[in-house]
């Protein structure tokens, strides 16, 4: 069951499918800390993307002949739920998962001090629940705010968003039928701070103007996502969280009885 | 998974004067920083497949076939032929090349060549269309990578494109819903003619046409892929650097400069 | 010379806290004429330091430090142990054990064995290899009785507090033993469980709030309220010591 192409995708009043304007984005909510394992995670849900981001690491790069000497190894993984696109998506990694994967962690990996964690490596998840558009964008967003919700050193907090062509109008923030029936498609995360663009990618037609106008446009949703990550990490660890007496006595003490019986740290 | 390269290391007295070099605008090789290395493209060379080309982009040497049958079309395209890109880095043409399932650089070459002839149209997909909904013919890209010298994105998608223009597709009829084989090929349909140019950064210089030592060295590099009305229909950043704004807009233009030259070689 | 914020002001990775003639103190970078943050927390000025108390950050092991471990290998000469930081230490037979260790007669899992838990010192560490371990000085050594709770490294010193003067309080207030690993790692051994109880929750809240102020008058207040709530105590709060 693929998607039916709108017959329009922009309105003449300027308004696309989703009633936004040209250069609107779409609802952006962003969660940090939702997952109590990982040593850093976010959620992000971007119009009806959902995607979960989770971070564990440093920790010592096993087997150790894989470690680099002078740095962190990344392993990245960008990965799609089965149930998160309209006809189920194999749960093998396809060959766009794996180019992904790629381009994600190569988008990441310039904003971590990985020299200062040589032999070790961080993983980096994305998982995409739901997918409607520009998940590789709203990924990076939350897996940039799982790595900084782990206490890894960063220079920036990388921040990645699409613009494209619909209808012949330059765009921000694609969802699904945009980029499925829309001209062209351009992605880019950059380290918001200098304005270092750390992903670049295109597909579609755009003449020369139209490229620097879609550019210009996606890096002004990146600033504007950027300003949603800081407040996310604000409404996460500025408020004096209560504790609870029972449930954290119960769940974060570890006993150490006698000394036949192992313990855990 | 895709997990950081270890990188060849490069001895720091070559690293060193490449990058001084490099300040001065000159290579290793001679050759000016927006200087492609010499480029010989051979059309036809495997018989038995429908198209084929041998490129040569300085000691990068890039083999691409094109293999054409028939199948049913995608549903959501009853009246479009398939295309598919497929490219292998083949262990003989590197000792960093291992045998297995397609890296994620194979992976990625072969979706950014693809990418470039698909977003052009450089294939004219309807035009192979024989039975709409029912019957249409397959196109298969193979980009075959013989020896690695820098650069297998250009020299790939040279390679392809060539290959795509050497290639011929049967004459068919269709006769009552039936398709019937006639004698004789025409030429596989094309309306554009896609280039890319790879652009490398190194110590903040932009480079063009990246030989390998210049890869290893190298923090970023940039794939543009233009087609014949100067329209941008591909574009790849990769590596772990960045580029800025500046940089883009520079590599911008050089793209479409370069890409006029590639492209009177393609055409002969 | 220009400072960008105002004490404990909260600062993301790449906010600009300073610029021109500072230090870039823990977990700042700078850059060019300019300072950052380059993790969560938040920014204060020591001196001419400009530093950020991180809200998380795995341990980073300093020669000197306690550490509270547990052993999670044996190899012929020693036990690596995990203290919670991204490198596994290492510690030797002969930072363990005095006399002389005779690899046939004894058995290395005599002395520590797999799972247990160690209070230990960190004596050397290095970029080039993971940090290595002794537990040869006075209190040091296998932990066997009392329970250990994890908090972020960053907090610790906070509960300790200036001159020690927090971590008192709390082994005053709940009568427990307690040992703090600068791993984030704490060790309580009170008399009663209700004690330890009492101080892994002080210990707990300290964590959560380590970035506010007034917070020794809050956990003596929580310590007292919690006591009176058991009946081990009739006296209302008092106002807070120093500290």
């Amino acid at each position: 069951m693929s998607k039916v192409k709108p017959e329009k995708l922009v309105d003449e009043k300027g308004l696309r499918i989703d009633g936004r304007k040209l250069d609107q984005l779409r609802p952006i909510k962003l969660e940090v800390d939702v997952l109590e394992n990982a040593d850093g995670s976010a959620y992000i849900e971007q119009g009806k993307n959902k995607i979960l981001a989770a971070v564990y690491g440093p920790k010592e790069t096993q087997p150790k002949h894989l470690a680099l000497p002078d740095r962190a190894v990344i392993r990245c993984r960008y990965h799609m739920a089965p149930f998160s696109t309209q006809t189920r998506k194999n749960p093998a990694p396809s060959r766009r998962e794996i180019e992904l994967s790629k381009i994600v962690r190569e988008s990441l990996e310039p904003a971590i001090f990985t020299e200062l964690y040589p032999r070790t490596t961080i993983d980096v998840f994305i998982e995409v629940l739901q997918s409607d558009g520009g998940t590789r964008c709203s990924g990076i967003t939350a897996a940039a705010l799982a790595i900084a919700d782990a206490g890894i050193p960063l220079r920036d907090l990388v921040v990645a968003c699409a613009a494209g062509k619909a209808d012949g109008h330059i765009v921000l923030d694609l969802n699904d039928e945009e980029d499925q029936f829309g001209q062209a498609d351009l992605p880019v995360a950059m380290l918001p701070r200098t304005g270092e663009i750390t992903l670049l990618q295109m597909d579609g037609n755009l003449s020369h103007g139209e490229f620097e106008k879609a550019l210009n446009l996606a890096i002004e949703g990146c600033k504007q996502i950027h300003a949603m990550q800081k407040e996310a990490l604000k409404n996460e660890y500025v408020l004096v969280k209560e504790v609870a007496e029972e449930t954290v006595v119960a769940e974060e003490t570890v006993k150490v009885e006698k000394e036949e019986e192992g313990g855990e740290a | 998974m895709s997990v950081t390269p270890s990188t060849e290391i490069v001895a720091k007295i070559r690293q060193r004067h490449l990058i001084e070099l490099i300040a001065r605008g000159k290579r290793l090789d001679g050759r000016d920083l927006a200087d492609y290395r010499e480029i010989k493209i051979e059309s036809g060379v495997i018989g038995k497949a429908e198209g084929s080309a041998l490129v040569n982009l300085g000691n990068t040497k890039v083999m691409a076939g094109v293999k054409i049958s028939t199948g049913e079309p995608f549903p959501d395209t009853p009246n479009e032929g398939i295309l598919t890109v497929n490219a292998e880095l083949v262990p003989l043409a590197s000792p960093t090349f291992e045998l297995g399932p397609p890296s994620e650089n194979a992976i990625e070459l072969a979706r950014v060549v693809d990418r470039g002839i698909r977003e052009s149209k450089a294939i004219d997909l309807e035009k192979l269309c024989i039975v709409p909904g029912k019957n249409v013919f397959v196109v298969f890209i193979d980009v075959y990578i013989l020896n690695h010298d820098g650069n297998l994105v250009d020299a790939s998608a040279l390679a392809a494109l060539a290959a795509v223009l050497n290639a011929k597709i049967p004459n068919y009829e269709v006769k009552e819903g039936a398709v019937q084989i006639k004698e004789g090929h025409s030429k596989l349909p094309t309306k554009n003619l896609p280039i890319t140019v790879t652009i490398a950064k190194i110590d903040g210089k932009l480079l063009v046409d990246p030989f390998l030592l210049e890869e290893q060295v190298m923090d970023a590099k940039i794939s543009i892929t233009i087609d014949q009305d100067e329209k941008i229909c591909a574009m790849q950043k990769s590596g772990l650097g960045i580029f800025t704004l500046e940089m883009i807009q520079e590599s911008m233009k050089t793209v479409l400069e370069k890409s006029k030259q590639l492209r009177k070689i393609v055409t002969g | 010379m220009t400072l960008l914020f105002e004490k404990n002001k909260f600062v993301t990775p790449g906010d600009q806290l300073a610029e021109g003639d500072f230090i870039p103190g823990n977990n700042t970078y700078r850059d060019g004429e300019k300072i950052f943050a380059s993790r969560i927390g938040l920014a204060n000025l020591d001196g001419k330091t400009v530093y950020v108390v991180a809200v998380k950050g795995c341990y980073v092991p300093n020669i000197g430090d306690f550490i509270i471990g547990k052993v999670i290998d044996m190899t012929t000469s020693g036990w690596i142990v995990d203290i919670n930081s991204p490198y596994d230490a290492m510690l030797s037979v002969s930072e363990a054990v005095e006399r002389q260790f005779n690899t046939q007669r004894d058995a290395l899992s005599r002395i520590y064995n797999i799972g247990d838990l160690l209070m230990a010192k960190i004596i050397a560490y290095d970029r080039t290899r993971g940090p290595v371990l002794t537990t040869l000085d006075r209190g040091l050594g296998k932990i066997t009785r009392g329970r250990v709770i994890s908090i972020t490294p960053t907090k610790i010193p906070r509960l300790i507090g200036k001159k020690g003067s927090m971590v008192n309080l709390l082994k005053t207030e709940t009568n427990c033993y307690i040992n703090v690993g600068q791993n984030g790692m704490v060790l309580i051994s009170g008399s009663t469980p209700e004690d330890e109880d009492l101080a892994i929750l002080a210990i707990l809240k300290i964590e959560a709030e380590a970035h506010t102020s007034g917070l020794t008058e809050r956990i003596s207040a929580l310590i007292n309220d919690m006591k009176i709530k058991r009946g081990l105590t009739n006296v209302q709060s008092k106002t807070g010591e120093t500290g």
